[in-house]
């Protein structure tokens, strides 16, 4: 992501578009595939929303627009200033929402909590019943989060899933999983990574991908 | 004990975790940001509970048929019917009418019978 200068704003809102001409957001959705009943019932509802006023089409590529800015990129962010100012950390695992602020990043209103790695503890997120997600922090989530084989595992048997990973966690390291719900989200701070002393924030947000904050994944070093 | 409904699935048997992930089509994320349309604060029209009852009272069937967001579409017009926010003959017409307008656009587009048309 090319996302390193930090330019106050993080997404773009209206790059001089959208004004004055006929929104025209339902164009027929160019797709390759057939057309399903579930697209048809998309588009007629939202279409029936529109007449009824309950939003304008304006509303709608708003919010698709917003989601669209809704991406890894923002919590890892936050993870690379916690990890260069240890007063930061404190204040982002207290209350990530408003911490996030900090770095005008929008949190959203749900309670979002950071947890962090330790020498000895790993944490990993899931929503076993649904699909709850820090979608403001990390964008949606992937395909594998919302399955069936995901939800029920992880919390049983979470060392095995991880390994399907490619992520091995020795045996003397406690592993909490924890179990998302509509009112409180979270997302994990891992451990930095050995090899990455001096390293700008920038260049520490890189290796912190999204599967790292979920907790499926490490950090890693690249090593030459 | 009480029984566990089929989306309580926290510890159950369960293959292999599939690894994978797809950009989302233009639908699905309209069906994404409508939900955060007639949810937020302002509209209140529904919340993101009632979002996932409907989604939970599709039934074990369809709950394991259908896609992540064709839940959520379902359980959506579905509250909206229940609310009487939508009535089901106008939700019937439009849907015809929408169809409609979807087949003859990929006609014209020229990708018409490129799939196997609707299910």
């Amino acid at each position: 992501m090319s996302e390193s200068k930090d330019h106050g704003h993080d997404h773009p809102h209206g790059h001089g578009h959208g004004h004055g001409h006929a929104p025209h957001p339902f164009q027929p959705d160019i797709e390759d595939g057939p057309i399903t009943e579930h697209m048809v019932l998309t588009r007629a509802v939202t279409e029936l929303m529109i007449e009824k006023g309950v939003f304008a089409a304006e509303d709608l590529r708003q919010k698709l627009e917003y989601m669209q800015s809704r991406n890894p990129g923002l919590g890892a962010r936050l993870v690379a200033r916690a990890w260069t100012d240890p007063a930061f950390a404190a204040r982002l695992i207290e209350d990530a929402n408003a911490a996030a602020k900090e770095l005008d990043i929008d949190a959203g209103v749900v309670e979002i909590r950071a947890l962090a790695d330790r020498p000895g503890l790993h944490n990993v997120i899931v929503c076993t019943l649904c699909s709850c997600y820090p979608v403001m922090l990390l964008g949606n989530s992937p395909d594998w989060y919302k399955s069936r084989e995901y939800r029920s595992r992880v919390v049983r048997e979470p060392r095995a899933v991880l390994a399907e990973f490619g992520t091995e966690i020795p045996e003397g390291t406690e592993l909490r999983i924890h179990d998302s719900t509509a009112e409180l989200r979270y997302f994990v701070i891992p451990e930095r990574p050995a090899g990455t002393e001096g390293w700008s924030e920038e260049r520490l947000a890189e290796i912190v991908t999204r599967d790292c904050m979920i907790g499926t994944a490490l950090p890693k070093v690249a090593t030459e | 004990m009480a029984k566990r409904r089929h989306h309580d699935m926290g510890g159950l048997d369960a293959g292999p975790v599939e690894i994978a992930d797809h950009d989302h089509a233009p639908w699905e994320k309209q069906v994404n940001a409508m939900l955060r349309l007639l949810a937020d604060s302002e509209r209140g029209v529904m919340t993101v509970d009632e979002l996932r009852r409907g989604i939970e009272d599709l039934g074990p069937g369809a709950y394991d048929e259908l896609s992540y967001y064709e839940r959520w579409i379902s359980s959506i017009a579905n509250i909206l019917l229940e609310k009487s926010v939508i009535e089901v003959d106008e939700l019937g017409r439009k849907m015809a009418e929408v169809e409609a307008r979807m087949h003859e656009a990929q006609a014209a587009s020229g990708k018409a019978e490129a799939g196997k048309g609707a299910p």
